[in-house]
């Protein structure tokens, strides 16, 4: 039986109590996209800065949440500054390949869980255990799939 | 509220088999009945039995199995019109739930008499189910909906009622919120809608499970509520009307059984209650409903409510007593101006990881924004922890959950 020190890491908690990137960017001309959990109950706002070279220049996270989706967001914003799009594409697969979560593959079989070792998590590492109690793993990703969202219109 | 002998507790419990289950090596403790109720054995066998013996599809049939199969069907009907005192079968019209029965009344009733600009008034507290189908309905034909506010303890404040309902065709409100657990005062409303030449429709999912109704002596033109919530199984609700609403309605789903007549060029429809039933009905789901109004009635609604009222004065008063500032249980104070639901703030915690910790306890609660979230936004909250109580839950349940609260504010302290 999965215990709860399995979920609540130490690092996760001290995300959760001490988020990272809290705030707002005056939109535009940072891009701001709101996220809601499928499990109600959490709700996230990303503001995100892109320069010419799609890189994230500045981040920040506002909204109100879980344990899990807080200090995801938390996590996900230290992890994600500077990056390039591209880089945070790569991260997010990796993630999501953490939490079991994977893009099915354009031959539409069912894909094997494979992981992407030569990403580096880092502290994301805390979240792992948030598959054993998958009904949770939505609030791990909320972030996530927002910020990805958030790219997406940001750059069409 | 006549004297009523206590329940015996040991007894009905022993009728829900699923109490008896343990979840993570603890004996379950559900209160989470608000969502959906559990189900006694009775139930279960009436349905299984249903299929066992007499399963046959219902008003088609002349052979034996199905003309008993349409006689229990119909009688189920009749039990369910004798428990909420309808006046007649004909008014009682099965449907998969609440949410579908109100979203019949806005798309037969509500497109055939309103239209543009026609006033529907609703409350803060409403559950999605009876305010979505009218934002359609908005964005359909431009009808202009109105809100009651709430007081500061979560009650319908009542001081504008009658300009907020001045040339209103509809009011539609709960009978008791789902989140609040507040008891509204439905007969003072009724009267209100009436008296400016508004229908009523009243939500019942909360207070038809938990209390006696007596859709006439509410004063309502429509009741909704769904079986899954009064020991019933899931799949099957009831939408109540007024005959002579009823009767004026067009079809809201067309098909089989709510024909009279077919042809090439047209159709007409059933009588009443079958003009609004199509198709197959969901057979087995109605006996057991009909099984779980038997259940309940023999069990007494007003010795059940007696219970929970009970369970009411003693959650709040271990809750309160046991966090004191810790704990916000939302909506009145006063026992008997709510039911046995009870939304809470526990210190600055999530309610998503109060009901992981409590899971751990096997103390089943509910977090979310329990499907009103105007209301959650109302009351300055994302989301809610819920607890519920119903005829089966005891002081007991409720010390568990102040043990698994207590454990939770250890676990996340720091």
């Amino acid at each position: 039986m999965p215990g709860l020190e399995d979920l609540y890491r130490e690092i996760i908690l001290d995300h959760y109590r001490n988020p990272r990137n809290r705030g707002e960017l005056e939109s535009p001309p940072a891009h701001r996209v709101e996220g809601f959990n499928p499990l109600c109950g959490d709700e996230i706002v990303v503001y995100l800065e892109l320069d010419e070279d799609r890189r994230i220049t500045d981040i920040r996270i506002g909204g109100q949440g879980c344990s899990i989706s807080q200090s995801s967001a938390s996590m996900m914003s230290a992890a994600v500054k500077g990056r390039t799009v591209d880089e945070v594409s790569d991260l997010t697969r990796a993630f999501k390949a953490m939490m079991s979560i994977h893009e099915s593959s354009l031959g539409g079989e069912t894909a094997e869980p494979v992981e992407l070792p030569e990403i580096k998590l880092g502290d994301l590492e805390a979240l792992r255990g948030v598959v054993k109690f998958p009904v949770r793993i939505k609030c791990a990703t909320l972030a996530w799939n927002t910020l990805a969202q958030g790219i997406d219109e940001a750059l069409a | 509220m006549a004297m009523t002998t206590p329940l015996d507790i040991e007894s009905i419990r022993a009728d829900f088999p699923l109490l008896a289950r343990s979840v993570h090596d603890t004996p379950i403790v559900y209160l989470d009945s608000a969502a959906t109720s559990q189900k006694p054995t009775a139930v279960l066998d009436a349905m299984d039995t249903y299929y066992r013996t007499v399963n046959a599809n219902v008003h088609r049939g002349v052979y034996y199995i199905a003309e008993q199969a349409t006689n229990e069907l119909e009688a189920a009907r009749e039990k369910v019109r004798r428990f909420i005192n309808a006046p007649s079968v004909s008014e009682i019209i099965f449907t998969k739930n609440a949410t579908e029965s109100l979203n019949l009344i806005v798309q037969s009733w509500g497109r055939a008499n309103l239209a543009a600009g026609d006033v529907v008034v609703l409350s803060h507290m409403e559950h999605h189910a009876n305010i979505v189908p009218w934002h359609m309905l908005v964005a359909e034909r431009g009808i202009e909906l109105r809100w009651i506010p709430l007081t500061a303890d979560g009650q319908l404040d009542l001081t504008d009622l009658d300009s907020l309902l001045e040339g209103a065709k509809v009011l539609s409100v709960t009978a008791m919120s789902n989140v609040l657990g507040t008891l509204n005062p439905v007969r003072q409303l009724t009267d209100a809608a009436r008296a400016v030449g508004a229908i009523s429709i009243i939500d019942g999912c909360q207070s038809v499970p938990h209390s006696a109704t007596d859709v006439q002596a509410l004063g309502a033109d429509f009741v909704a509520f769904s079986g899954h919530k009064l020991c019933g199984p899931t799949g099957i609700g009831v939408m109540w009307g007024r005959e002579e609403l009823l009767a004026a309605m067009p079809p809201f789903i067309g098909g089989g059984e709510m024909i009279r007549d077919v042809r090439l060029d047209g159709f007409t429809c059933n009588d009443l209650p079958w003009k609004f039933e199509a198709g197959t009905p969901a057979i087995a789901e109605i006996i057991g409903l009909g099984a779980a109004v038997d259940y309940l009635s023999a069990v007494g609604m007003d010795a059940i409510r007696a219970h929970e009222l009970m369970l009411t004065e003693y959650t709040l008063r271990t809750l309160n007593d046991r966090f004191g500032d810790d704990i916000t249980i939302h909506g009145p104070a006063d026992p008997d101006l709510r039911g046995g639901v009870f939304s809470f703030a526990f210190k600055d915690l999530h309610p998503h990881d109060i009901s992981q910790i409590l899971d751990q306890h096997a103390v089943c609660v509910r977090a979310g924004h329990h499907c009103a979230k105007p209301l959650m936004k109302l009351m300055g909250v994302g989301a809610t922890a819920r607890a519920s109580v119903y005829l089966y839950n005891t002081t007991a349940d409720i010390d568990a959950l102040a043990e698994g609260l207590d454990a939770t504010g250890a676990f996340f302290a720091f």
